[in-house]
Order: C-alpha cells, then sequence, then structure tokens
C-alpha cells in the first residue's frame, strides 16, 4: 500500500527522468556514428565539471568559514574568563589569517604592491604553507600531483573547523537580534565587494595611471594625479578610441538613446492599444510580436548585419526593388498633368543605400536594428500596464461624451505613468549603455562614426589597449549615469519606495 | 458551409469592445498583421539562409523557402564534415555556454535568495545604503567594471577559462536577482512569517519551511533571468575567452562570420539550432520575466 502511494506520488517525477534518460540515449545514439566530427567529447566535460565544481567548493568552503566565524561571534558568547582568552584569541588569529589572505589577494590582482620584502613575506605566509603541505604530500605519495593542491587546501580548511569546534564546546548560546540578517546578507556582501566594490578602486587607481598596452597594463604602469589628469585632458580634447571625439559621441549617444526611447514606447504603445481588447488571434498576434525579443541577441544582431549587405541584404533587395517600381511608374505617370516627373524624382531618391560605407545610413541601420529588437519589451510592459486599468473609466467618460483621444489623454497616460515612467527611464539607462547591436553590426564603423561613449570605450580598452585612458573614461560615463540616476530617483520618489 | 457558422465566425473576427466598428476592426487587423510580417520576417529569412545550398547563398530571392532546399549546412553545423576534413566545435560551444551559464546563475540564485531575504525582512544598519548602492549597480553598465574586472581575471590567471567568464557574469547577475528577489519577498504576507513564530518557529525554518517554497516561482524567474542575460551575451566573452576550445556559442557563431569566406549558410543554421529551444523557452516563460521584471526596477 505504501509503496503504490510512493509510486503514485513520484510519478511526474519518475517520468520526468525516464524521459530525461531515454532523450539522453537517443540523443548519443543518433550523435554516435557521427562522433568523429564532433570536438566535445567526455573528457572535456570530466575536465570542466571537476574545474567547476572545485571552483564552487572553493566559494562555498570559504563562504562557511567566514560564516560559522561570524555566528560565532553574534550567537554564542564565553563561559568563562579562561574561555574567553581562548576564544577572543582564536578570532583574532582567524582574522589576522584573513586579512592576510585579502591583502595576497590585493597583491596578486596590483591594487598595490607589497613586494617581497617583510610585509610580503608575512602576507605570502598562508599560501606559503599551502604550498609546503602540498610538496609534503607529494613526496609522502599521500597524493597525486594533480590532486595535491586541492587536498592541501581541504587540510588547511579543516584546521579552520577544528579551531571552531573548540570554540563552540567551550561557550555558550546567545540571544541576538539582528545577527541573523548580518549572517544572511554576508555572502552576497562579500561577492559585490570583490565583484563590484574592489573593481570599482581599482578603476579609479587606474584612471590616475598611464597604464597601457606599452606598460604591459599595470606590470609597469606609473601612477600619479598628473597622469590622471593627463587622460582627463586627452577624453576631452583628443580621440576617444581613434578618430572620434568626445564631442560627437556624447551627441551621438543622446541622439541613439533619444530616437530608440522613443520608437519603443511609441511602437509599443500602439501594438499594446491594438492588442489591448478582446480580438480574434490576439494570442496569435502576440506571441508573434515578441519574437525580436525572444531571439538571441547575438543572432538577431548578426541576421540583421547581413540583412544589410548593400547587394543581397533584405533592405536593399525591397530598396532595389521599390526604385525599380517607382522608375516603371514614373513612365506611364510622364504625361499625367500634376504629377509630372514626381515619380521620376522618387525614384532618383529612393533606391539603394550603402549601408556599410556611409556613416548615415549605417547609423539608421543601427537605429532600425535596435528598435526593431526593443519594441516587443515596451509593448508587453505597457500592455500590462493597460490591463490594469479598468473598463469602467472609460465607460463613464464615453457617456459623458469624451472623445477617443480625450479618454486616452485624461484615462489612459494618467493611469499608466506608473508603470511607464520607470520604463522610460530604464529604458533610456539600458539603451545609453547598450552597444552590442552596434558593435556587432557596424563595429562602430565607418571611421568610429556610429559608435556611442560604451562602444568607444570598449573599443579604447580592448582594440586600442589605452587601459589608463579607458578607466578615467568610464568614470567620466559614470558620472554621467549617476547625475542621471539622482535624476529619476527625484522624479520617480523611487528611494523612498525601495528602501522603505 | 452552413450560414450561420459564417455570420458567427465573422461576428467574432469583428468583435467590437467599445464601440469599434467593423472597418475599425479590420483596420487593426490589418496593422496587427503587418507588424506581425515586421516582426517575423527578418527571423525567418534566418531559417531562409539555412535552408539555401551553398552554391546559391549569394542571392536576391526573396522566397521563404528556398529553391533546391537542403539540410547540408545543419548537417555540417551539427556533425562536421569528413569532405572538407573539418570539426564541428557546436556541441563544444553549446556544452562551454551551458556550464558557464547554469553555474552563475546558480551561484547567483543562492546568494540572491538568502541576502534578499534579508532586505525585505530585517531591520538592521546599512540596510537603506545597501539597497541604494543596489540600486546604483543596475544603473552602471557592465562594460564599465569590464577593464578592471579583466585585468584582476588575468592576474589571477583565469583568462580562457570558464571560471573568469563566471565571475564577470556574476557582477552583473548578483545585485540583479537580489533586487528582484526582495521586491518578491516583499509581496509575501509577513503574517504568515508570524503565525509560524508563535507556533514556536526559528527565524531559520520559517525561512526555509514557509519563504523558501512560497517562492519558487519567484526563485525560477531569477534564475531564468540570469541565465537569459548571459546565454547570449557576446562583449565580455570575446575579453575573458580567446582561445577557441573554451568559446562559447555567441563567439563561436561569430567565427563563421570572420573567415575568409563568410559561412552565412552555417551561421544560419547553427543560429537555427540554438535560438529555438531558447525562444520556446522565452516565449513560454515571457509572461513571468516582464512581472520579474516590474518586481525588481518597476515599482509602483
Amino acid at each position: 500500500m505504501e509503496k503504490t502511494d510512493f509510486i503514485k506520488k513520484n510519478l511526474p517525477t519518475i517520468l520526468w527522468g525516464a524521459a530525461l534518460i531515454s532523450l539522453y540515449f537517443v540523443f548519443s545514439s543518433l550523435i554516435a556514428p557521427y562522433s568523429s566530427g564532433i570536438t566535445l567529447n567526455s573528457k572535456i566535460v570530466v575536465d570542466r565539471l571537476k574545474e567547476i565544481g572545485g571552483f564552487l567548493l572553493g566559494i562555498f568552503g570559504a563562504l562557511a568559514v567566514v560564516e560559522i566565524y561570524f555566528y560565532q561571534i553574534f550567537f554564542r558568547q564565553p563561559t568563562n574568563q579562561t574561555s574567553a582568552i581562548i576564544i577572543r584569541s582564536i578570532q583574532a588569529f582567524i582574522a589576522i589569517v584573513a586579512i592576510l589572505l585579502v591583502l595576497y589577494f590585493f597583491n596578486a590582482t596590483d591594487l598595490f604592491r607589497i613586494g617581497d620584502g617583510g610585509l610580503g613575506k608575512i602576507v605570502n605566509a598562508p599560501l606559503n604553507l599551502q604550498e609546503a603541505l602540498k610538496n609534503a604530500l607529494i613526496k609522502s605519495k599521500f597524493a597525486s600531483k594533480t590532486s595535491a593542491g586541492t587536498t592541501a587546501s581541504i587540510l588547511l580548511s579543516l584546521v579552520f573547523f577544528i579551531l571552531y569546534a573548540v570554540i563552540h564546546f567551550i561557550s555558550k548560546p546567545r540571544a541576538s537580534k539582528t545577527g541573523l540578517a548580518y549572517l544572511l546578507i554576508l555572502p552576497a556582501f562579500i561577492g559585490v565587494l570583490f565583484l563590484i566594490i574592489y573593481p570599482f578602486f581599482f578603476e579609479i587607481k587606474l584612471a590616475f595611471s598611464n597604464a597601457s598596452l606599452g606598460t604591459q597594463a599595470t606590470k609597469n604602469a606609473q601612477y600619479g594625479f598628473i597622469y590622471g589628469w593627463n587622460n582627463f585632458k586627452t577624453l576631452f580634447t583628443g580621440t576617444v578610441a581613434q578618430d572620434a571625439k568626445f564631442g560627437a559621441v556624447l551627441w551621438r549617444t543622446v541622439l541613439w538613446t533619444v530616437i530608440n526611447v522613443t520608437f519603443h514606447v511609441l511602437g509599443g504603445m500602439g501594438i499594446a492599444i491594438l492588442l489591448n481588447r478582446k480580438l480574434m488571434f490576439k494570442g496569435v498576434y502576440r506571441a508573434l510580436l515578441v519574437i525580436p525579443w525572444a531571439i538571441p541577441t547575438t543572432i538577431a544582431a548578426m541576421a540583421l548585419r547581413n540583412e544589410f549587405d548593400s547587394r543581397y541584404g533584405l533592405f536593399n533587395i525591397l530598396l532595389g526593388d521599390l526604385n525599380a517600381w517607382l522608375l516603371n511608374l514614373s513612365l506611364h505617370t510622364q504625361g499625367v498633368i500634376g504629377i509630372g516627373n514626381l515619380f521620376h524624382w522618387l525614384a532618383t531618391v529612393i533606391g539603394p543605400v550603402s549601408w556599410k560605407q556611409d556613416p548615415f545610413w549605417a547609423f539608421v541601420s543601427v537605429l532600425i536594428s535596435n528598435i526593431w529588437l526593443g519594441i516587443p519589451f515596451m509593448a508587453i510592459v505597457i500592455l500590462g500596464g493597460l490591463q490594469s486599468i479598468s473598463q469602467e473609466y472609460y465607460e463613464a467618460a464615453e457617456i459623458d461624451g469624451a472623445s477617443r483621444w480625450q479618454q486616452f489623454r485624461n484615462i489612459t497616460l494618467p493611469l499608466l505613468s506608473p508603470v511607464l515612467t520607470p520604463a522610460i527611464i530604464l529604458g533610456v539607462v539600458w539603451t545609453f549603455n547598450k552597444f552590442d547591436i552596434i558593435y556587432l553590426i557596424t563595429q562602430g564603423g565607418p571611421q568610429e562614426k556610429t559608435d556611442i561613449l560604451v562602444s568607444s570605450m570598449y573599443k579604447a580598452a580592448f582594440q586600442f589597449y589605452r587601459y589608463g585612458f579607458t578607466a578615467m573614461f568610464a568614470l567620466v560615463i559614470f558620472a554621467i549615469l549617476f547625475v542621471f540616476t539622482l535624476v529619476y530617483l527625484k522624479i520617480s520618489g523611487g528611494l523612498k519606495s525601495a528602501t522603505e | 458551409m452552413k450560414p450561420n457558422l459564417i455570420s458567427r465566425s465573422l461576428r467574432w473576427f469583428f468583435y467590437r469592445s467599445h464601440g469599434d466598428s467593423p472597418f475599425k476592426t479590420l483596420l487593426i487587423h490589418l496593422t496587427l498583421i503587418v507588424a506581425c510580417a515586421i516582426a517575423v520576417y527578418p527571423a525567418l529569412r534566418v531559417i531562409t539562409i539555412s535552408l539555401r545550398p551553398n552554391d546559391t547563398l549569394l542571392t536576391t530571392d526573396l522566397r521563404i523557402i528556398p529553391q533546391n532546399a537542403t539540410l547540408d549546412n545543419y548537417k555540417e553545423v551539427l556533425f562536421g564534415s569528413p569532405e572538407k576534413n573539418r570539426q564541428s566545435d557546436f556541441f563544444l560551444w553549446i556544452w562551454n555556454s551551458l556550464s558557464i551559464v547554469l553555474v552563475t546563475s546558480i551561484i547567483s540564485v543562492i546568494l540572491a535568495a538568502v541576502s534578499a531575504y534579508a532586505f525585505s525582512r530585517f531591520k538592521f544598519r546599512g540596510r537603506s545604503a545597501g539597497l541604494v548602492f543596489l540600486l546604483t549597480t543596475q544603473m552602471i553598465p557592465a562594460g564599465m567594471l569590464l577593464l578592471p574586472l579583466y585585468i584582476m581575471i588575468a592576474k589571477l590567471k583565469m583568462i580562457n577559462t570558464s571560471l573568469g567568464l563566471i565571475i564577470a557574469y556574476a557582477v552583473t547577475s548578483v545585485p540583479l536577482t537580489i533586487w528582484m528577489l526582495k521586491g518578491y519577498y516583499d509581496t509575501i504576507p509577513i503574517d504568515l512569517e508570524e503565525a509560524a513564530y508563535i507556533d514556536g518557529a526559528s527565524r531559520f525554518t520559517v525561512f526555509t519551511n514557509i519563504i523558501l517554497p512560497l517562492s519558487t516561482p519567484a526563485l525560477a524567474i531569477a534564475f531564468i533571468f540570469s541565465f537569459m542575460g548571459g546565454w547570449s551575451e557576446y562583449l565580455v566573452a570575446r575579453v575573458i575567452l580567446q582561445k577557441n576550445a573554451i568559446f562559447t556559442w555567441p563567439l563561436g557563431i561569430f567565427t563563421y562570420a570572420q573567415q575568409f569566406t563568410v559561412s552565412w549558410g552555417q551561421f544560419s543554421a547553427a543560429s537555427v539550432l540554438i535560438a529555438i529551444p531558447v525562444m520556446a523557452l522565452f516565449l513560454y516563460t515571457s509572461k513571468w520575466l516582464v512581472s520579474g521584471l516590474t518586481l525588481g526596477s518597476v515599482k509602483g
């Protein structure tokens, strides 16, 4: 009886598992005859799993060490004087080791140099210990060469846990009101510290340096205020990547942002209003219209780049057809009074365009692409907002004799603004920062005439290796965005509602 | 056909909500059909190009199913071509992408699930500062910190490893997921927890037995969100990964375009193979994805 219950309860899971396993077998038996043509093999898979497994073990092991440390600080207290001395000294020891490891990390990543002197020896002590243990393990044939490093690290971290166990047994529980909050925050805090705050300070330091390819990045770089000033001066007087100047690029960024967001909102609003009613095939329309958003950006960008080809791309084929049609039309309408050469004139204006060589059309091509990609998202967001507006308002307005425009102006827009305002402002920030389309379609060309600020910065760093300059550039962009964010917070009062 | 059925379906087609005339409804349908065509046609062209035989790749033909349609491109993308003595990296790229993006998502969801709860429920010093900080990081482009991160990753000898890219992706995905989940936890009524406290549950039990089960959908959304964020990322990956063997698929399919003769056919075939499962997942989850975004950033 119990057994059948168990099967019944877990039937979906079992079926899913069976389906996945059979899928795997079908898949592998299909692929097996072709396996010689495939570079992926089980060795690569196993190696990757080992690499990632070790990484996760390291991260979560380190987190466990830190978490237990603070757990004991918040939730345990010494029972008597001697235990207090032991506990505090153990905790001080662990804190010192942790500080040494962090210093080692700073040293290794070149935030500041400690050198090999007295302090350097102390900082390197934990790592040297690990190295020594590793060598000892290899010598004593306890572990193989490949696994010795990991084994040594695990053994060393075991020391921490033994110390924690000691603390645990000579202490008693203690109540803490906020302790749990800090324990919960801690992992993310450490993550953010290493991933965002540390790189940010590193960037400030880089901004005041002459780091470039010639100085082998930070290896031989020199630091000082004068370098920072030079970088700053170059930014506004020199070129930002290779050809373009700051002012022109900033102006283009503003254009890029304003045009994109305007079209996204107008197009999205139009589609949302059309869809926000009872309609046949509504679901089909919705699904089809979302497709540009659903396509992975890289694929969409590359596909569109192909379509902007001057001979075989979709746009020029269509424009060419239109041109031929107009020419044909002009032959028939030449004699008609009032039209005259209108179509002939149109035919000379409308025709295939060199999307790649002409800076203006290149910029238009990236704009078209980004607008195409961005409208569905806005449409869905606005549609969500529209659906939350009660139909009663419109009925009441209709009874009062309000026109459709008045209804839109006085009901839809005000009630939509809680959704629309943040969406627009986020849209502005995202578009300002979004340069994958530009990079993939035109690569900023021709002559960097389609670059925006962020793409110039990217190129300055990773194409022209102007590291110090790029760091200063990034700080300036950050300042621009920061001001914008402050304005946004002021407009929306988002800060208050977010942190209350 | 019965006239009744025709008139009924006509009435359905021209359904009138607050007084749309049939003509207007027709116009709406026409507009939407045109919009759909604009949305779908470039995507269909990718399929078209992938089906073209290699000798007619460059053509001004606009048909959706090309002449002499063939699956050769797909075969070459998936299994390489023995004639050209070329092996296929397709599965390798997918595996690289999958392993990197999955691990990033797992790490950020775990970190966020825990810390977002603290942000949502506890009052402690530094809470509002932390939230403002998280909000600001959403405004910072990933590209801004890319340079110091790149140097840091290079110094740690993690260039050309999956770990380096996992670290770089975690920069954007961790704050975003925290912010999203905090928004979701805020919507769970606090009464539920208080009832549990009265029954003698500890904060830890409340978190694991009440909050986590209740927020499974939100965790799933956060996971998908951070997965989608990394899945088709190109620019960061290009900086961190420079060796063919570790390429993620966006870098991989880009190599088709960089070869001496651009292989648009293979590029398109690879794109179709990658895009279809992702788009299916996306369309299936798009409703929740929007709500996740609004949870995270669009308050009100």
